[in-house]
C-alpha cells in the first residue's frame, strides 16, 4: 500500500497540472478531439508538464550528488555557489557575445557553474575542521559573492532588470518550442542512477572511497560535471529553484536511508512530485494569473525544511 | 608479504618516519605498538595506500605498490580506519555490501551476496542485517565496519586502532574475529594498537616503533619483555606470564617506584 502510494500520487499530481489552466480544457472535450483542446495540450500543457517534471527530478538529483561528494546534508546547487555563477555565466554569454543563442548561453552557465563547484569542493576539503553548518554557510557567502559580482556586472551594463526574469523560477512560459533543452536532464538522470553506488562510496570519505578502489578525484568531478548540467539546463528554460534540492534528499534519507541505488527513485518522484505541487498551487493561488515556482517553492520548500530540521533537532 | 625498504615520511619539516624498512610476516596478526606520535598510524596509511612516502619504497609479493592500479589494490589489501564522521544513513547489510564494490563495482553478483552473508555471520550479526548504522551502539558500529572489510576479502587486512572508544567485551570480540581470520582464513592482519595487554595476547609479531623509527620488533615472546617495554613507553613494566597468555602491569609495578 504505501509503496504505491507515492506513484500514484505522483500520477494524480500530473493529471491536475494537465487540467488546471487559464484555458479551460476538460476530457470531454480531448475525447471529442476537439483541435482547440488538443493544441493547448500539446503546444503548452504536456510541456509544461514535461519540464516540471524534468526540473524536479533533476534538481533533487543534484542535490543528491552534492550532498555526497561534500558530505554534508545541507548542501544543493544554491547553498554552494553553483546557481549564482551559473547566473553570472549567463551574464557574461550576453554581454560578451550579444547574439549567442540559448545553447551558447547554456554552455557559459555550464562551465561557470562547473568551475565554481570545483572550487567549492576544493575549499571545503582544504578546511581541516569543518563542523555541519560551517560547510553549507561557506557555500552561502561564496554563492553571495559571486551574486554580488553578477550584480555589479549586470548594473554596470544595465541589466539589473531582466536579470530578475532568471533570478526567480518560472514555467508559465514554457511552451513548445522554447524548452526542449530541458530533455538535456534525462541522459543525466541515467547517468546519475547508473553510477549511484559510486556516489555512496564518495560519500564514505576519501579514505575509504580509496581503500574501496575508487578514484575518487574523477568521480567527484565527474558528480559535479552532472551536477552543472543540469543547473544550467534549468537555468536556463525555467530560473532558479531553491531548496527543492535540499528538502528532498533530506526527507528521503530520513525515511528510506541513503543507499542511493535503492533510494534515488524515490528522491526522483518526491522531486518531481513536491515541483508539481508548487507549481499547481501558484496557478491556483492568484487564479487567473501565476504565482512564479520559484517563490512557491522557496516558501513551501523553506517550510519543510524548518519542519525537519525541528523535528530533527529537537 | 609486505615490505618497506628505507622508507622516510615527513609533512612539511616534520620528519614522522625516518628511514623504516621492515617486513610484515605473512598469515600473521602483526601489532604496531608505540607511543602517541611514534608514527605509527602513518605506517600503515603508507600500506594502505592513503600515504605516499617521501622517500623509499613499499613492496607487495615483491611488486611496487606505487606500480599497483588501486582498482586492483582493493582486491588485496583492505583498510579500515577510524570514522568518526560517517554519517551516511546504511543498514547494516548495504555498508557490507559496500565491501564488495572492488569487485562487483556496483552490481552485486550472487557470489558477492555469499561473501556479504558469509562476513555477516563470521561476526554473528545476522540481528542488526536491517539496522541503521546511525542507531547502533559504538561496539557494534565497529563490528559492521569489520564485516565490510572482511567482505572485501583481501589477503591482508589493515586496521587503525580498530579497539578504540570501545568496551571491553567488544573489544575481546574484535581481536578474537581478528584472531579467526588469520588461523582459519590464513588471512594476514597488520594492526595498530594502543592497549599493550590485546598486543600481547593477540598478536604473533609485534613491531614496536619510537620517534618515526623501529625500536624493535619480532615475535611476541622476543618483544614483551621489562626493558624493551620500558625503553619503548618511558614506564617501567611488570609482566606476568602464565599458561593463558601475558598480563603487562604498568599501572603499580612493584619492580620501581621511580615516577613518584
Amino acid at each position: 500500500m504505501r509503496r504505491a502510494a507515492l506513484p500514484l500520487l505522483f500520477l494524480l499530481l500530473c493529471c491536475l497540472s494537465l487540467m488546471v489552466g487559464v484555458k479551460q480544457v476538460s476530457w470531454s472535450a480531448l475525447l471529442s478531439f476537439s483541435d482547440d483542446a488538443w493544441l493547448t495540450l500539446t503546444a503548452s500543457r504536456l510541456p509544461r508538464l514535461a519540464a516540471l517534471v524534468l526540473t524536479g527530478v533533476g534538481l533533487a538529483m543534484c542535490g543528491v550528488i552534492l550532498q555526497q561528494i561534500v558530505r554534508n546534508r545541507f548542501v544543493e546547487p544554491a547553498t554552494s555557489g553553483g546557481l549564482d555563477a551559473a547566473k553570472l555565466g549567463i551574464l557574461i554569454s550576453l554581454t560578451v557575445v550579444p547574439s549567442i543563442g540559448t545553447v551558447g548561453k547554456m554552455l557559459f552557465a555550464l562551465a561557470f557553474c562547473f568551475v565554481a563547484s570545483l572550487l567549492y569542493v576544493a575549499i571545503i576539503r582544504h578546511i581541516k575542521f569543518k563542523s555541519i553548518v560551517l560547510v553549507p554557510v561557506v557555500g552561502l557567502m561564496y554563492g553571495s559573492v559571486l551574486s554580488a559580482i553578477a550584480e555589479f556586472y549586470a548594473y554596470r551594463h544595465n541589466f539589473l532588470q531582466s536579470m530578475q526574469g532568471w533570478l526567480l523560477g518560472d514555467f508559465s512560459k514554457i511552451v513548445q518550442g522554447n524548452y526542449e533543452i530541458i530533455y538535456l536532464i534525462l541522459p543525466i538522470v541515467v547517468l546519475t542512477y547508473l553510477f549511484a553506488q559510486r556516489f555512496t562510496v564518495l560519500a564514505m570519505g576519501e579514505g575509504m572511497a580509496s581503500s574501496l578502489g575508487l578514484n575518487y578525484t574523477a568521480n567527484a568531478t565527474l558528480g559535479l560535471m552532472l551536477v552543472a548540467v543540469t543547473v544550467s539546463a534549468t537555468v536556463i528554460t525555467v530560473g532558479a529553484i531553491p531548496f527543492v534540492g535540499l528538502v528532498v534528499p533530506n526527507l528521503v534519507a530520513m525515511y528510506y536511508g541513503e543507499n542511493l541505488e535503492r533510494t534515488l527513485p524515490i528522491v526522483a518522484l518526491y522531486g518531481a512530485s513536491l515541483l508539481l505541487a508548487c507549481d499547481i498551487l501558484g496557478r491556483l493561488l492568484i487564479y487567473p494569473f501565476e504565482v512564479p515556482i520559484g517563490l512557491t517553492a522557496g516558501s513551501v520548500g523553506g517550510v519543510v525544511f524548518l519542519v525537519l530540521l525541528i523535528r530533527k533537532y529537537t | 608479504m609486505i615490505s618497506l625498504s628505507h622508507v622516510y615520511k615527513a609533512y612539511g619539516n616534520q620528519q614522522v618516519l625516518n628511514d623504516v624498512s621492515i617486513e610484515f610476516p605473512p598469515g600473521q596478526v602483526t601489532s604496531l605498538i608505540g607511543p602517541n606520535g611514534a608514527g605509527k598510524t602513518t605506517l600503515l596509511m603508507l600500506i594502505a595506500r592513503l600515504q605516499a612516502p617521501t622517500r623509499g619504497e613499499l613492496k607487495l609479493g615483491g611488486r611496487s605498490i606505487a606500480s599497483i592500479p588501486i582498482r586492483d589494490y582493493a582486491k588485496q589489501v583492505a583498510t579500515l580506519r577510524q570514522a568518526p564522521e560517517f554519517n551516511l544513513r546504511l543498514t547494516v547489510e548495504e555498508l557490507v555490501a559496500f565491501g564488495r564494490f572492488p569487485y562487483s563495482r556496483g552490481n552485486l553478483t550472487a557470489a558477492d551476496h555469499q561473501a556479504i552473508d558469509e562476513a555477516i555471520t563470521f561476526l554473528s550479526l545476522q540481528a542488526l542485517r536491517l539496522s541503521y548504522i546511525d542507531e547502533l551502539s559504538g561496539g557494534q558500529r565497529q563490528m559492521a565496519f569489520l564485516a565490510m572489510t572482511i567482505a572485501q576479502q583481501t589477503d591482508y587486512l589493515l586496521l587503525d586502532e580498530p579497539l578504540n572508544n570501545l568496551d571491553m567485551k567488544h573489544a575481546v570480540l574484535i581481536m578474537r574475529a581478528l584472531r579467526r581470520l588469520c588461523d582459519e582464513q590464513g588471512r594476514t592482519v597488520i594492526l595498530v594498537v594502543h592497549d599493550i595487554n590485546f598486543a600481547a595476547n593477540y598478536s604473533d609479531h609485534i613491531v614496536a616503533m619510537k620517534r618515526g623509527a623501529v625500536h624493535c620488533h619480532g615475535p611476541v615472546a622476543q618483544v614483551v619483555n621489562e626493558a624493551c617495554l620500558r625503553d619503548l613507553f618511558d614506564l617501567d613494566f611488570e609482566i606476568l606470564r602464565s599458561e593463558q597468555g601475558f598480563v603487562c602491569n604498568y599501572f603499580n609495578p612493584s619492580t620501581s617506584r621511580e615516577l613518584i
